[in-house]
């Protein structure tokens, strides 16, 4: 486009940036009324305090100081954070270790594994829930049948101390898979001159994995801890299914989420509610944040 | 928010072909292993498979991973389909009905908009795709409390539209979206179509979506089964059962199940009612392996 005069030039300019609004627009549209709208009246909503007399009154931050203040919703953010500290490293590392195998070409039908393992990412997590509760469960469980099979006594995995990590197992069952795909799908992208490179060094398997291959999708590991983070904090859908079966396991403020739902529609606090939703928004932007300013020191350094 | 999730990554040199299979002594050891940890991801399904067959003393008596006396397969899926006057066939065309509309909508808007986001430079684009990245991490109850407030003040609660509508909004599909057009789509070919006299939006519709078929069926996939397993909004958002998805649906059968009070009759039907719900969602990832795979690797996530 060298030849094209200045006036031709600006017109294709202004034609492009129109058929750009034109392709944006639609999306950007629905995104203002799902999301920014409902947003901005969730920030309004949680400077309010509804009273038996006189209705809805403005509170400014009060709600805000009234989560700080409340036992329930620490309660729920460090259950969280366990989930976090636990759950999610082992998920990863599974993944990891899965995308590796896979990736390794050494593995005996490798290509049906990678289905298998992938397969309960297409289970509703209402499903794997309720098949896992019923697994759990001693009526008819299958882990009570096995251990008593044996002579041994079954374990209670629906009690109170054993509930939060029966649910980090259901989480694990449900993504292990989904995220084993997006490094598998990042490892095959990495160029083979570099294996080649390592192999005439005589690096093994494992060396290779650890120096080149772990950090070639380096990217995409960082996509899946962020990921796991957010999902993590809003843990909603196994809690609220296992309830049913463990009530006394459970209370309604077993994640934050689950606190904010109960206490909108149980409660009938939306105000509140809203205010524990934003905070809860608050802290996963800013763990994204550490952890990315984590990896980008990282990088900086070495 | 995240350098990692926008940086595009650089263009593959040369891909190994899949599948090369070397037999070593560690090979041996590593197939094996990993294996015995395929059981892991298969039990619970072979268990719901094998339920699925028995009557509820059969669920009782007998151990899960065997079959009982008789097979009551056939009994259970009339169950399922008979029970609350039919409810259940409607729970999964409502399914489909929403997770196929949604789909598709997400899919249409988030490629127009990808596409846009990452071939043409124009004031407010990169506050657009920093609006998009934030508001992945922004979590579900933070926005579905005030959508369901709005929605009941227009009267859209209990319609299908409550649930069709929030879903129609795909950021990541966007940012996934604009990701695959900067890789596959070359500007050579854009400027080609441009000295050819065709217009932007003719260019787009033409070359344009169809280089990018691969990735819009990621996107679709992925968004298909973000609707179909959603539980959170319609929860909140429907009253009618008629109008529940299968997954709001199963859920309540399974806490009248779980409540006792003679209601234990039902566990065979819900056991059952759930392998009908998982089965096309399988099926579909069968038949479309080589898109969620492909699409995944070539534009998606790449470093």
């Amino acid at each position: 486009m060298t030849s094209a005069s200045p006036a031709r030039r600006a017109r294709l300019g202004s034609a492009q940036t129109r058929a750009a609004w034109i392709l944006v627009i639609p999306f950007v549209a629905v995104f203002a009324a799902m999301f920014l709208v409902p947003l901005g009246y969730s920030a309004y909503l949680s400077t309010f305090t509804s009273q038996l007399v006189g209705g809805q009154v403005f509170s400014g931050l009060a709600n805000y100081q009234r989560a700080l203040g409340d036992p329930s919703f620490w309660a729920g953010l460090s259950r969280v954070a366990i989930f976090l500290v636990v759950q999610v490293p082992i998920m990863l590392v599974a993944s990891l270790f899965f995308a590796l195998a896979l990736d390794s070409g050494r593995m005996c039908g490798g290509k049906v594994v990678r289905l298998l393992i992938f397969l309960p990412y297409a289970v509703p997590s209402v499903v794997a829930t309720l098949m896992w509760g019923y697994l759990y469960g001693e009526n008819f469980g299958l882990i009570t049948q096995i251990f008593t099979g044996l002579g041994l006594p079954a374990p209670e995995l629906l009690a109170p101390g054993a509930i939060l990590g029966s649910t980090m197992n259901i989480v694990c069952w449900e993504f292990i898979g989904y995220n084993m795909i997006i490094m598998y799908a990042a490892l095959r992208t990495i160029p083979t001159e570099l294996y080649e490179a390592a192999a005439i060094d005589g690096a093994g398997e494992f060396r290779v994995a650890w120096s080149i291959k772990i950090p070639a999708i380096r990217q995409a590991i960082i996509l899946t801890v962020i990921f796991s983070i957010i999902g993590s904090f809003q843990l909603f859908n196994e809690p609220n299914l296992l309830f049913n079966i463990a009530p006394n396991a459970i209370g309604s403020d077993f994640t934050p989420n689950l606190y904010a739902y109960n206490l909108a529609f149980k409660n009938q606090d939306v105000n509140y509610a809203a205010a524990i939703a934003f905070l809860l928004g608050m802290v996963i932007v800013v763990l994204s944040v550490i952890v990315q300013g984590i990896v980008n020191r990282k990088e900086k350094t070495s | 928010m995240t350098e990692a999730i926008v940086r595009p990554g650089r263009k593959p040199l040369k891909r190994r072909p899949l599948g090369t299979h070397r037999p070593t002594r560690g090979g041996t050891l590593l197939t094996v292993f990993v294996w015995i940890c395929v059981v892991y991801f298969v039990v619970p399904l072979v268990w719901l498979v094998i339920a699925s067959t028995k009557d509820n003393t059969g669920l009782f008596t007998t151990f899960g991973l065997w079959f009982g006396q008789g097979f009551h397969l056939f009994d259970n899926l009339a169950d399922v389909f008979s029970k609350d006057g039919g409810v259940f066939s409607q729970w999964m065309v409502n399914t489909v009905l929403y997770a196929v509309t949604s789909a598709v909508g997400a899919t249409v808007l988030a490629t127009a908009c990808g596409f846009a986001l990452a071939k043409y430079r124009f004031r407010g684009s990169s506050v657009v795709f920093w609006l998009v990245i934030g508001s992945i991490m922004v979590p579900m109850t933070a926005l579905a409390i005030p959508t369901y407030l709005l929605f009941s003040s227009m009267n859209l609660t209990d319609t299908p539209w409550a649930i069709i509508l929030p879903s129609l909004v795909s950021p990541f599909g966007v940012y996934l979206m604009r990701v695959y057009a900067a890789d596959s789509v070359d500007d050579s070919l854009l400027e080609a179509a441009r000295i050819d006299g065709s217009g932007e939006l003719r260019t787009f519709a033409t070359i344009g979506v169809r280089l990018l078929v691969p990735g819009m069926v990621t996107v679709l996939l992925f968004q298909l089964v973000a609707t179909w397993n959603n539980y959170f909004l319609p929860l909140i958002m429907l009253n009618t059962p008629s109008l529940y998805p299968v997954t709001v649906g199963l859920a309540g059968w399974q806490a009248a199940a779980s409540s006792g009070g003679g209601a234990q009759v039902l566990f065979s039907t819900v056991l059952t009612g759930s392998l009908v719900s998982i089965v096309p969602l399988i099926v579909a990832f069968l038949f479309l392996q080589r898109y969620w795979q492909s699409g995944l690797a070539a534009g998606s996530v790449k470093g």
